[in-house]
């Protein structure tokens, strides 16, 4: 393998870490915030899910690496303008209306992205895919049947709903984006081309929100920049949360 | 002259034998139940906020998931006793309503600020650890669905203390500011541990009749003295300095002596007095409030479609 | 504040924890319908792998014997020990039958 694949492979497998450690951690911000006690444990089993993908992704990138680093380093030791996550990912959690619109588009996304990821020519993302794929599986399942109560529930929660869906719509664009990294690696089979995925995304999303009553918005607007490290405002905060800890004792074991 | 349902009621606490939920049992024997089984139950609900307040802060991606998971299971038991309380006939938002009215108590130990990252550590290997110990001697207790949850919650404890005590483990073997770290969590959460055994028997008002109910099993200070006795080597192990500098082995009673505690502080941190009393409250009356709007969602949504079942039907 | 989760229904939930072993009543949840009460129960009772099948019932449903009834239900069958085979002496060389 070429240094060049090899880097490559090292940025794509950080950029899905980030995202999964990024999203992992806002809904783990819900933890004793639930609308009620066994949906608290229920959406706790999503967190643990992403931040255990995150910790594959980040683990296989300290691996290409080599140069001494671990997972946390990846996660702890990165500053937000070095962070690679997609826009949407990153936003706060908001109302549980916003937290599940936000669970409705990231999990059709990995719907579509991880069944391509599977056929990877690299194992190991490969092998992260295939445990991934049923974790989506039951995570959509959740978030359709919430989107789906919320937004054909009373008028408040319809209006929670249809305001949430606007407000994230424009971070939705960048999921679809693609740059030279990951262009190198759809030739050598082995990233996943998501400009073709947005056609099924659109359709999968408009069904399940047209049968919870919700407007599916116009595209009148796109913020991008995650995968550059063009963040929006609220991922400092967060890493400043997360890394504190962490940062406080360098060097140290936890 | 008792009634018989009382005498085969009796019969049945001393032949060992479980109540289950339909047998007739005396009316203070069921609200005792329920007075201690939601009290339980508040105190893992409430208990997921201390430890909650580290999950974003958790200093490696592995302490993260497993505080996570750790938590969680907290809401997990909170659920497990709930359902048993249920089987008493009291509903759980009624249970809610007492806990947030201050009606029902919950564990006192969860009034204490977790501060640093070593609380984590310490509230797994000392608050877990001391409620292990009750929680054990519980899986006897006299009415069945309570015995069944307790059976459960501490085939499940087990991991939570021993995550706590590894986490204190290494930093009491890492830098000296890990260490430091340690000492101070220890010094803080020891004697709160203790006093989750509650007062002294003589001085425990519902200790007799739930002795005599086999509500509970052990008495308050023989369960403490067992925690007191196997965290001696605990702490040595860690290499730190145990905070109690009276303890003593004593040959005789085959224990360890301790200081007594300090039980003026105990009743004024049940009394309103601790550092979160207030805090945890509201934070639970504001998850609570919050939630509203989404449980009428979705009372609505299937009232919707129920509707709409029954207009196919006709 | 009032009236909470009486909005959701309580559901009994029971899970088999292995191929070949009966569904075993484990607890209770409250759930909004059984789609959603047999995902909780799923995330609620299954947290480490304890099961294999999950089965849920709205507590409404289920009728339980009282008490009350033990001796009506149970006793008769008392003095049928005819139903039973250590009822029946057998010579020692078939009596493992």
């Amino acid at each position: 393998m070429s240094d060049q694949i090899k880097n490559a492979i090292q940025e794509y497998a950080t950029r899905l870490g980030d995202d999964s450690v990024v999203l992992g951690h806002r809904i783990s911000e819900w933890v004793s915030y639930g609308p009620f006690l066994e949906e608290d444990i229920a959406y706790g089993n999503v967190s643990l899910d992403y931040v255990g993908r995150a910790r594959l992704f980040y683990s296989y990138a300290a691996e290409l690496a080599d140069d001494g680093r671990d997972e946390d380093d990846f996660a702890y030791m990165r500053n937000d303008r070095e962070y690679r996550n997609l826009l949407l990912l990153e936003m706060p959690k908001g109302d549980f209306a916003y937290s599940q619109v936000r669970q409705l588009f990231a999990d059709v996304y990995y719907t579509l992205v991880l069944p391509e990821l599977l056929q990877s020519k690299d194992e190991t993302l490969a092998g992260v895919a295939a445990k991934a794929i049923k974790e989506t599986k039951y995570h959509l399942r959740r978030s359709r049947d919430w989107v789906l109560r919320l937004g054909d529930g009373t008028e408040e929660s319809h209006k929670r709903t249809q305001k949430a869906v606007d407000q994230l719509w424009g971070y939705t664009h960048e999921l679809f984006d693609m740059d030279e990294t990951e262009q190198l690696l759809v030739n050598e089979g082995i990233a996943v081309d998501v400009s073709k995925l947005r056609d099924a995304w659109l359709k999968m999303v408009s069904d399940i929100l047209t049968q919870a009553t919700i407007t599916v918005p116009e595209d009148s607007w796109a913020v991008r920049g995650g995968r550059t490290g063009y963040h929006t405002e609220h991922l400092g905060h967060m890493l400043t949360e997360m890394q504190i800890v962490h940062r406080s004792h360098p060097g140290c074991k936890w | 002259m008792t009634a018989p349902q009382e005498e085969n009621f009796m019969r049945k606490i001393q032949a060992e034998e479980k109540i289950e939920p339909k047998d007739w049992m005396p009316e203070a024997y069921r609200k005792n139940l329920i007075r201690q089984i939601s009290q339980h139950a508040h105190s893992e609900v409430i208990g997921m906020q201390p430890e909650g307040n580290w999950i974003t802060r958790a200093p490696s991606l592995r302490r993260k998931v497993v505080l996570l998971s750790k938590v969680q299971d907290e809401a997990g038991h909170g659920l497990y006793l709930y359902s048993a309380c249920e089987t008493l006939g009291i509903s759980r938002s009624e249970m809610i309503e007492q806990l947030q009215s201050g009606v029902a108590k919950y564990s006192s130990i969860f009034n204490y600020p977790t501060l640093t990252w070593a609380d984590v550590g310490a509230i797994g290997w000392l608050v877990d650890g001391a409620a292990i110990v009750n929680q054990v001697s519980l899986q006897r207790t006299s009415y069945g669905p309570y015995s069944r949850g307790m059976i459960r919650i501490c085939k499940e404890e087990s991991f939570h203390q021993r995550q706590g005590y590894e986490a204190i483990l290494e930093l009491a073997k890492g830098s000296p500011g890990q260490k430091e770290m340690a000492q101070d969590a220890l010094n803080r959460f020891y004697w709160p541990a203790l006093m989750m055994f509650g007062p002294h028997d003589s001085e425990s008002a519902h200790s007799q009749k739930s002795m005599e109910w086999k509500i509970k099993r052990e008495t308050n200070d023989d369960l403490r003295q067992k925690f007191v006795d196997q965290t001696v080597k605990q702490i040595e192990v860690l290499g730190l300095e145990h905070p109690d500098k009276a303890i003593k082995w004593n040959e005789e009673r085959g224990h360890y002596d301790s200081s007594d505690l300090n039980w003026d502080e105990f009743w004024s941190v049940i009394n309103g007095n601790g550092h979160c009393n207030r805090q945890r409250i509201e934070h639970h009356v504001a998850a609570h409030e919050e939630g509203e709007w989404v449980r009428d969602a979705i009372t609505a949504y299937n009232d919707k479609k129920r509707a709409k079942k029954a207009q196919n039907a006709a | 504040m009032t009236n909470i989760t009486e909005k959701l229904e309580l559901f009994e939930v029971f899970v088999r924890s292995k191929r070949g072993l009966d569904h075993k009543h484990i607890g209770s949840l409250h759930a909004e319908d059984h789609e959603q009460a047999l995902e909780y129960a799923r995330d609620c009772y299954t947290r480490r792998t304890e099961g294999v099948s999950i089965w849920v019932v709205k507590s409404d449903d289920i009728c339980a014997s009282q008490e009350d009834d033990a001796e009506c239900f149970y006793d008769p069958s008392d003095d049928k020990p005819y139903r039973h085979a250590t009822y029946y002496v057998l010579p020692d060389p078939v009596n493992n039958m």
